[in-house]
């Protein structure tokens, strides 16, 4: 490379020999998460007879990511800054018990707040965020000021708050939990099909917007724009997915038993006939409220900006005097309070604590992350990257779970899927020479 | 000539900087004009960096003091240091190579918008405007920095200091990694910033370069300063005396 730069730069004129996916500009290893995806669900689908793209198992997989999901992105920070959590699973844990605890011991023994109380489910989750924060902030100030590295930390956190959840519940298992707590978990809180055809609208909307501005952004400053044709190709494809993604939850029907009792609720009689599918999740929209926050973090804040350039150049960074130790902190606390978000879901999703909740979710959420294109040696990885890592590997999972592939056979094979995705993404680096 | 009758820009006074045992910098004197290039010479481990470290705020230093215009500066980290202009072009470049030339240009000193969002497209075009002054070849701004050449990284470290309007510059071994071609550039770079008033310490191992470039030589063996001169009244090997042997010119006879 040092004496090439005179050929780069003659070169950059001559954009017309470029081929079709470089004039998309579209970022070549997405493409091929999505392709990985797509090949997995295909394959499972014709394995399956058909059964792994229906809407119900689309739905099921969906509320099933969302845990790990949420976590993985704040995982791509600690890792784009050279660190590493273990502890998220076990951090996990002793947040679902804490808010477990909250919502049906303190509030309504301790503090007589009536059982079914609308306070009830946001004072456990602010309780929950809170305790998140400040265990990540510890790990985090351990970790930047007292220089004893992550891997150690978060080590120790995995033995300690794995026990200390045990501790705060003395084993038990804790619930049922609240009843709007519990919506949070999938299944039983979801948008219906008005909303979340609304939903699609304004996601669609915001998706224009975004591409619109980036093309006005591009040309105000007299950057070079891709041709008309690609961003239409781009917008449209992004526009199906959203509008197929919506219409998939939505057709996964409600059971009539299931309505007519929640008309019984309302004191209604069921019109005859009535039918309603479930649609978009209530987590589904906080993975994607999680994933648009951590996107404008990564690419468009400082915090975002200095994360990746001390993962890039930690002497660089320190040099441009950004405050890497409180840099480290903040990270930390992020992934606390994204492990508490966790929390909720995975409590909800089951409807009560248990002493097992988020076993083993350290090492999903660092392989979602890895999967998805986070490089261990820092400065490199993205949030939507570890969101279909997260996909992916649960597709993988349920998958073989439908052909009748015994648990442990299933770890195995997600095992040489990890090793096996960051060889190819290895070799795709060395040729990219990113 | 440089006027020399007037305040210093920069004066380090006694400056000291020890590391367990070994004092690094000991009790170490220079003073900079504007519009002067000031030599930083000696070996390896003969505290030159080290010395440019407690200027640019990279090192806390055990003791001395830095004065700028004349009044005592409170130096204590590199934001601290980039409040008096105090810019330094490192011999590592300290570049994030994950990130592209604008990002790295401003990395620590992001323009924003009104939401406290990173302004990307104006930290790019700004970055437009100053490459076009120093490389006006280059044109690789979406390409993160790890993929450009010695030559081009060398430059976009470069327009970081002189973007943010140095008053003091300290460049560590400029063009080590340089060709001839881009080691004339640098050169001609210096002339141009000693034009506007900006005083320069160059930290150099090249003897042909200090005199041409340097108005003045302080020179540094084992972490005490053996002596400044003035490069037009002195010889090349004067200068190397005082680097190996550590004795100013006249004391080698003697």
């Amino acid at each position: 490379m040092a004496d090439s730069h005179q050929t780069t730069d003659a070169s950059e004129p001559t954009r017309l020999k470029r081929g079709f996916f470089q004039t998309l500009e579209l970022d070549t290893r997405l493409l091929g998460m999505i392709a990985a995806f797509l090949l997995i669900a295909i394959v499972f689908n014709i394995l399956t007879g058909g059964r792994f793209l229906t809407p119900r198992n689309v739905f099921n997989l969906t509320i099933q990511t969302v845990s790990v999901a949420i976590m993985a992105t704040g995982m791509v920070f600690v890792i784009v800054n050279r660190h590493i959590d273990l502890s998220v699973g076990a951090l996990l844990g002793t947040v679902s018990a804490i808010m477990a605890m909250t919502q049906t011991n303190i509030l309504p023994n301790m503090l007589g707040l009536e059982l079914g109380s609308p306070l009830i489910a946001p004072i456990a989750i602010f309780v929950g965020l809170i305790a998140g924060v400040v265990i990540g902030s510890f790990h985090g100030w351990l970790i930047g000021y007292l220089t004893i590295p992550a891997f150690i930390v978060t080590l120790g956190g995995l033995f300690v708050w794995r026990n200390v959840a045990w501790h705060l519940t003395k084993g038990q298992t804790i619930g049922p939990l609240d009843g709007n707590f519990v919506s949070l978990g999938g299944i039983d809180g979801t948008l219906g099909e008005t909303g979340s055809w609304i939903l699609a609208v304004i996601a669609a909307a915001f998706i224009l917007y975004l591409f619109f501005n980036a093309r006005r952004k591009k040309v105000a400053h007299g950057f070079p724009v891709k041709p008309m044709w690609a961003e239409v190709l781009i917008a449209g494809i992004a526009l199906v997915a959203i509008f197929g993604f919506v219409w998939t939850l939505n057709s996964y029907q409600v059971p009539v038993r299931r309505l007519a009792r929640m008309f019984e609720a309302r004191g209604e009689v069921m019109p005859e006939g009535y039918t309603e599918g479930y649609g978009v999740p209530f987590s589904v929209l906080l993975l994607i409220a999680v994933a648009t926050v951590m996107t404008i973090i990564a690419q468009q804040t400082r915090l975002g900006r200095y994360i990746f350039a001390t993962g890039g150049n930690p002497e660089a960074a320190m040099l441009s005097g950004i405050n890497t130790r409180l840099l480290t902190v903040k990270i930390f606390a992020i992934v606390g309070f994204l492990c508490a978000l966790s929390a909720v879901v995975a409590s909800a999703r089951q409807n009560f604590h248990s002493n097992d909740i988020g076993t083993l979710d350290e090492l999903r959420v660092i392989a979602a992350a890895v999967i998805g294109g986070t490089a261990l040696s820092g400065g490199i990885g993205t949030i939507y990257g570890a969101i279909l890592g997260a996909l992916i590997m649960q597709s993988l999972q349920s998958g073989m779970a439908m052909v009748g592939v015994d648990a442990p056979y299933q770890n195995i094979v997600v095992g040489i899927v990890l090793v096996f995705a960051v060889y190819i993404d290895i070799i795709y680096r060395k040729r990219t020479g990113d | 000539m440089v006027d020399r009758s007037g305040i210093p820009l920069c004066e380090l006074r006694d400056m000291q900087k020890a590391f367990g045992g070994i004092r690094a910098v000991d009790h170490v004197s220079m003073d900079l004009f504007p519009g002067e290039v000031v030599g930083v010479l000696g070996h390896n481990g003969a505290g030159k960096s080290v010395l440019m470290k407690m200027l640019s705020g990279a090192y806390e230093r055990d003791g001395g003091q830095i004065l700028i215009n004349g009044e005592e500066a409170d130096i204590n980290n590199p934001r601290e240091a980039r409040k008096y202009n105090i810019e330094t072009i490192y011999q590592t470049l300290a570049l994030a190579d994950n990130l592209d030339a604008s990002s790295n240009l401003f990395l620590g000193r992001e323009l924003v918008t009104g939401l406290g969002l990173v302004n990307d497209p104006k930290m790019e075009a700004e970055t437009r405007k100053i490459m076009a002054r120093l490389n006006p070849n280059f044109r690789r701004y979406s390409t993160p920095v790890a993929g450009l050449s010695g030559g081009q990284r060398q430059s976009v470290a470069i327009a970081r200091a002189v973007y943010f309007n140095a008053k003091i510059l300290i460049m560590d071994e400029p063009t080590a990694a340089l060709g001839v071609e881009e080691t004339a550039m640098v050169a001609e770079l210096i002339h141009e910033l000693k034009k506007q008033g900006i005083g320069i310490f160059l930290i150099d191992h090249d003897i042909h370069q200090v005199k041409n470039l340097c108005d003045r030589a302080s020179v540094m063996k084992n972490g005490r300063l053996v002596g400044t001169v003035e490069v037009d009244k002195v010889t090349e090997d004067d200068i190397l005396g005082m680097i190996i042997l550590g004795k100013n010119p006249g004391e080698i006879a003697a």
